[in-house]
């Protein structure tokens, strides 16, 4: 696999060595600090990702050249694990957006759990998101 | 919605320090082993956990040769039919049905719905309306309100009042002369509260309108007497009463029977067959097309007949008890607000300041199985003005100890995030 992402590799030698749900949740708090903002008008409903229960909303801009996403979501924990997509999709272009596997991602953080079927939260639309956005921007 | 509450702290009495042991928890293998692996199951409205006579019917069915019902002369066949048939006996004794002939199986209570709505659809004129309430699930809600579609008929939706029951003197105006029929929850899988149903029978019966009651829940938590309850179609699911999932039950009083036209067609249900033209068995069999869930049917059986063998009076204590620590804990905790005032099985909560989605993933971290959301009433959490909420809802299995570990993991969370 190529090389994380500078922010990732942070996440990852951070949320790896934690040994139980209380540390992650706590980590993911802070995690969720670190979004970039989305002002008012961002958080229309035509940057709202649906198929999440809560309210998530993402918006995509080129800066010099490269693809650049900023999320927001009114639910903190997944404010938290929005962060830790947006630290390993960081650079991506859309082959590298196509060909990431989000679970083995989230797994590696020890948070396999987030991603599965049966949730509702949506960083699986976030990422089909993502993909159709690079596909046409 | 005017009236129905979010109640903020209530006082309850204190419960007996005792803890609340059930003497039927060894008897459902699946509640031990969620239990080993570290699970509060509370999520019982949603479907519930099977005991062992249950999961030894399914099995004894499917290891002794398994057969279709109702179409073989073979010792197998025969044995398949024998056994499927004598559920729908049990069912009719459960529920004080006049014969088995009102009792039809259906794939689930959502089955039940769908089939009345299209069985009865001739009945409808345009203009006609169709009464149901603000509480309903989804289940008794869609199916109806695409007939209105269909036909362009009205839907009318009973308001409910501060605690979260149908409010009586809204009904008794709009239940009126042009309403055709009255569909309402027995039990509300969010408002825990049983629905005045002989009130609200009375008034559609007066108009001359059919009555649809949904017992998805209420079948759950006590037996119903439908002959005396006087409703025209009763319908709940097996998987919520401790039975394998894939049936329903549906119950029309004959005469109402009568009046459905089939809906779905293929085998079994029809009585002589050309190219051109049919003629169908009436009810039940005209209702059940196709090979129905056998295994499943008997598997409900085994369900009854284990239930039937319990200390009813004793199961309702025990669901009160623990109902009431549940309540008491919920009370006890600062920012939690109840939605309206629930009085058995269930209770959904939202806390101040909390996104349920917060809450939904640390007590699932912690192993606490709770149903966070709008639990398939999304109208109804609409004029809540709630985007959901938290529900713990409880079963006969269900002891102290697995209310302890949710109230441990809710002050826990809580605590991370405020
Ligand atoms: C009140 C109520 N009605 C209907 C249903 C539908 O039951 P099923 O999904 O088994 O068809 C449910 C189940 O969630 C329910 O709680």
């Amino acid at each position: 696999m190529s090389e994380l992402p500078p922010l990732a590799q942070q996440a990852l030698d951070a949320f790896a060595r934690l040994p139980g749900w209380e540390q992650r949740a706590r980590l993911l708090l802070q995690w969720a600090e670190r979004l970039e903002p989305l002002d008012a008008a961002e958080r229309s409903e035509a940057n709202r990702v649906h198929g999440c229960e809560s309210l998530v909303w993402l918006v995509a801009e080129r800066r010099d050249q490269a693809l650049h996403f900023r999320a927001a979501s009114d639910a903190r924990l997944l404010r938290g694990l929005l962060a830790l997509l947006l630290a390993r999709i960081e650079g991506l272009d859309g082959a590298g957006l196509a060909a990431l596997d989000l679970a083995d991602w989230f797994a590696q953080l020890g948070l396999q759990r987030q991603l599965s079927p049966s949730r509702s939260n949506g960083l699986n639309a976030v990422l089909e998101r993502m993909r159709e956005l690079a596909a046409t921007r | 919605m005017p009236g129905l509450s979010i109640h903020a702290r209530q006082t309850f009495r204190g419960t007996a320090a005792m803890p609340l042991n059930s003497p039927w928890r060894a008897d459902f293998p699946g509640i031990l082993a969620l239990q080993a692996e570290g699970q509060t199951y509370l999520d019982n409205a949603a479907t519930a956990q099977k005991p062992e006579p249950v999961l030894a019917a399914l099995d004894a069915y499917y290891r002794n040769g398994t057969a279709n019902v109702h179409r073989a002369q073979h010792l197998p066949g025969d044995r398949a039919t024998r056994a499927f048939e004598a559920t729908r006996l049990k069912v009719t004794q459960w529920l004080n049905a006049a014969s088995p002939a009102e009792i039809v199986f259906t794939r689930g209570a959502t089955e039940a719905f769908n089939l009345l709505a299209y069985g009865l659809e001739h009945l409808f004129q345009p203009g006609d309306e169709i009464v149901v309430s603000a509480l309903e699930h989804h289940a008794n809600l869609l199916p109806w309100q695409q007939l209105a579609h269909r036909r362009g008929l009205n839907l009318v939706v009973l308001p409910l009042d501060a605690q979260g029951d149908i409010d009586l003197a809204a009904a008794a105006t709009l239940i009126g002369a042009r309403t055709r029929l009255l569909a309402v929850s027995q039990l509300s899988n969010v408002l825990g509260r049983w629905q005045p149903l002989p009130e609200l029978l009375a008034l559609a019966r007066a108009r001359g309108a059919l009555s649809v009651v949904d017992g998805a829940q209420g079948a759950v938590h006590g037996r119903h007497d439908l002959h005396a309850l006087g409703c025209d179609f009763y319908a709940f699911s097996s998987h919520k009463l401790y039975g394998p999932e894939g049936v329903g039950v549906l119950y029309g009083r004959s005469d109402a029977l009568a009046r459905l036209r089939h809906w779905q067609f293929g085998g079994e249900m029809v009585r002589h067959a050309e190219f051109q033209d049919a003629e169908f068995h009436p009810a039940p069999m005209g209702l059940e097309a196709g090979t129905p869930p056998i295994a499943g049917v008997i598997g409900l059986g085994a369900a009854l007949d284990y239930l039937d063998g319990l200390d009813e009076t004793a199961v309702a204590a025990h669901e009160a008890a623990l109902h009431a620590e549940l309540l008491a804990g919920l009370a006890a905790r600062d920012g939690v607000r109840l939605l309206g005032a629930p009085r058995i099985a269930l209770a959904c909560f939202a806390v101040d300041g909390v996104h349920n989605a917060d809450l939904a993933h640390l007590l699932g971290e912690q192993g606490i199985a709770v149903r966070v959301g709008s639990h398939c009433a999304m109208p109804l959490y609409e004029r809540l003005g709630l985007a959901g909420a938290v529900r713990v809802s409880l079963a006969l299995y269900n002891d102290g100890e697995d209310l302890r570990r949710f109230f441990a993991a809710l002050d826990a969370a809580l605590e991370l995030l405020r």
